[in-house]
Parts: C-alpha cells; sequence; structure tokens
C-alpha cells in the first residue's frame, strides 16, 4: 500500500515533486507574510509606545487602533 | 454601497476570521490530499500522472480569478476613486501570483511524464506566462512608485491590458492546436470528468481557495496597520 502511494507505477516522483512544490510554495507565501505582518504591528506598537500620554489617549480612541493594540498584545 | 468596505469596520473581521479560515484550510486541505493522492482513481491513459491535476487546475483558476478580481476592483477604485478597492486589491496579487506559479511549475512537471518535455511554448503555457509577467508588473509597480494617484493609475492600467489575456488562457484550447485538451469542466454544458476526480478537484479548489482568503486576510491587515501607523504621525 505504502509502496504504491509513493512510487505510483513509475509516476510517483512526478507526482510527490507537484505536490511538494505546491506546498512548499504555501509555506513560504505563509511565512513571509506572516514576518511582514508581525514587522508592521512592531512598528506600530513601537510608534505608539512612543505617543505622550495625550496623543495615546485619544489615538485609543479609534477602535481599530484598539484591536491592533491587542492582537499585539495576545500574540 | 462602499460603507462596507471601510478599513475600521473590515478590520474587525479580518483580524478575528484570521484563525477561523486557518483551522478550516487545514481540515479541508486534509480532506484533499488524502482525496487527491490516496482515494481517487487513477486514469485509463495517464495512470498516477493524473494525480498533478488537483493542484495544477485549481491553480490556475485562482490565479485567473484572483487577476479578474483585481482588475474589478482597481477599476470600480478608479471609478468611484475608493483606496480601499485598491489596498483590497494590493492585499490579493501575492497570492495570485504564487497559485500563477505553481500552475507554470507544476504544468512543468505533469508535461514531462505526459507530452515527454518538461516546457512548450503552447497558446496556455505561454499565455499563463504572460498573465505572471502582468502580476510581476503589477506588484512592481506597487514597490517602486510612491505616489498614491500614480500608483492607483499604474496599477489599473496593468490589469486592464493584462485581462485582455484572461479570455485568450481560456479559449486558446479552442482556438488553437494545443497540447492541452479541451476544457473537461463546464458551467454551462456537459462536464465530462468523472464524480470520483471530479469530487477531490473541487476539495482541493476549496483548499485553495481558502489558502489565498488567509493570505488575503494577513497581507490585508498588515496594510491597515501600515496606514494606521502612518495616521499615528498626524495626531
Amino acid at each position: 500500500m505504502i509502496n504504491e502511494i509513493i512510487f505510483m507505477n513509475g509516476y510517483g516522483l512526478y507526482v510527490l515533486l507537484a505536490f511538494s512544490f505546491t506546498l512548499f510554495s504555501f509555506t513560504g507565501l505563509y511565512v513571509l507574510t506572516k514576518i511582514q505582518y508581525n514587522k508592521e504591528k512592531d512598528k506600530f506598537v513601537a510608534k505608539f509606545g512612543a505617543l505622550n500620554p495625550e496623543k495615546a489617549n485619544s489615538a485609543k480612541l479609534q477602535r481599530i487602533n484598539k484591536e491592533i493594540l491587542s492582537n499585539a498584545s495576545s500574540n | 454601497m462602499f460603507k462596507f468596505f471601510e478599513p475600521n469596520k473590515i478590520f474587525l473581521i479580518t483580524s478575528r476570521a484570521f484563525k477561523y479560515v486557518l483551522f478550516l484550510f487545514i481540515v479541508v486541505l486534509s480532506i484533499g490530499l488524502t482525496e487527491a493522492l490516496i482515494l481517487s482513481p487513477e486514469d485509463y491513459k495517464q495512470s498516477h500522472a493524473v494525480r498533478i491535476m488537483y493542484v495544477h487546475v485549481p491553480a490556475a483558476w485562482i490565479s485567473l480569478g484572483i487577476f479578474s478580481a483585481l482588475t474589478f476592483l482597481s477599476v470600480m477604485g478608479f471609478i468611484f476613486k475608493n483606496k480601499n478597492l485598491f489596498l483590497i486589491s494590493k492585499s490579493l496579487a501575492p497570492s495570485g501570483f504564487v497559485f500563477n506559479i505553481i500552475a507554470l511549475v507544476t504544468g512543468a512537471i505533469w508535461g514531462k511524464p505526459t507530452w515527454g518535455t518538461w516546457w512548450a511554448w503552447d497558446a496556455r503555457i505561454t499565455s499563463m506566462l504572460i498573465l505572471a509577467l502582468f502580476y510581476v508588473m503589477y506588484l512592481v509597480a506597487w514597490r517602486i512608485y510612491e505616489d498614491q494617484e500614480k500608483v492607483f493609475k499604474i496599477t489599473s492600467l496593468i490589469t486592464i491590458l493584462g485581462i485582455i489575456n484572461v479570455p485568450i488562457i481560456k479559449f486558446s484550447v479552442d482556438w488553437w492546436n494545443t497540447l492541452h485538451q479541451s476544457a473537461s469542466i463546464n458551467i454551462l454544458s456537459k462536464t465530462s470528468i468523472h464524480v470520483s476526480m471530479l469530487f477531490p478537484l473541487l476539495i482541493m479548489t476549496a483548499a485553495f481557495t481558502l489558502f489565498s482568503l488567509l493570505i488575503f486576510l494577513m497581507k490585508y491587515n498588515t496594510e491597515l496597520i501600515k496606514l494606521k501607523r502612518k495616521g499615528l504621525d498626524r495626531l
């Protein structure tokens, strides 16, 4: 059974290569996108931390900013 | 109508939807891989090589679908002066490009055992390669142009020119003599593929769609955070 799945009548190399390339591309794109996302979130948090209290409170009034900060603290 | 596309509202949805989409993607992909690699039957002519279809065809469909969506969103964004539609479009492009590359590479891998060659300047392969070039131009345009108005114009122009290629890809197998066979799956007429192969194909298409949604959610949120970070300067 295992041999049949791996060798596939001599087509195993092509089939597994195609599937591996697809999954490798998925992983690569996912990791790259996640790195960019985390980087951008860190930049936001750093900039937010540098704001004076008055500006920080005003920024926190925006729901989206609050959401970004809560996402950043939960990760 | 465009109130729905307000970044603040979308961010709340997209930031929460991510983990559910990831979970669903893993489940659907696992079912799809089991079906495609183990449970689906081999083809009477191509034997097990037919299994490459389960990654090649959905990747090609989705890359075409995403490019069509890019064009629609860019044109709508341009007409209605809605920047958010451009952001959505920009966030969709990377997964569309990766699916295009997957379609080309898995097509080459499939070509070797069935046609005896990795590459042929066949009408469909060539038009898919041209689509990849349009994706590259689109993504590069976002990187090199700083001026927002300019980048909106240029990316819209790229998608409008590129969309001309989409029907060429679809009908290339009917218009010219190509190595590719005619479409086996038709929405308006009879589908010639057997249900035992259609089912895994549709499951894999669903998994790939969920993956592009996953990447879109992360990309879109990244773009919104970038915008909001710039907004902090204006406080």
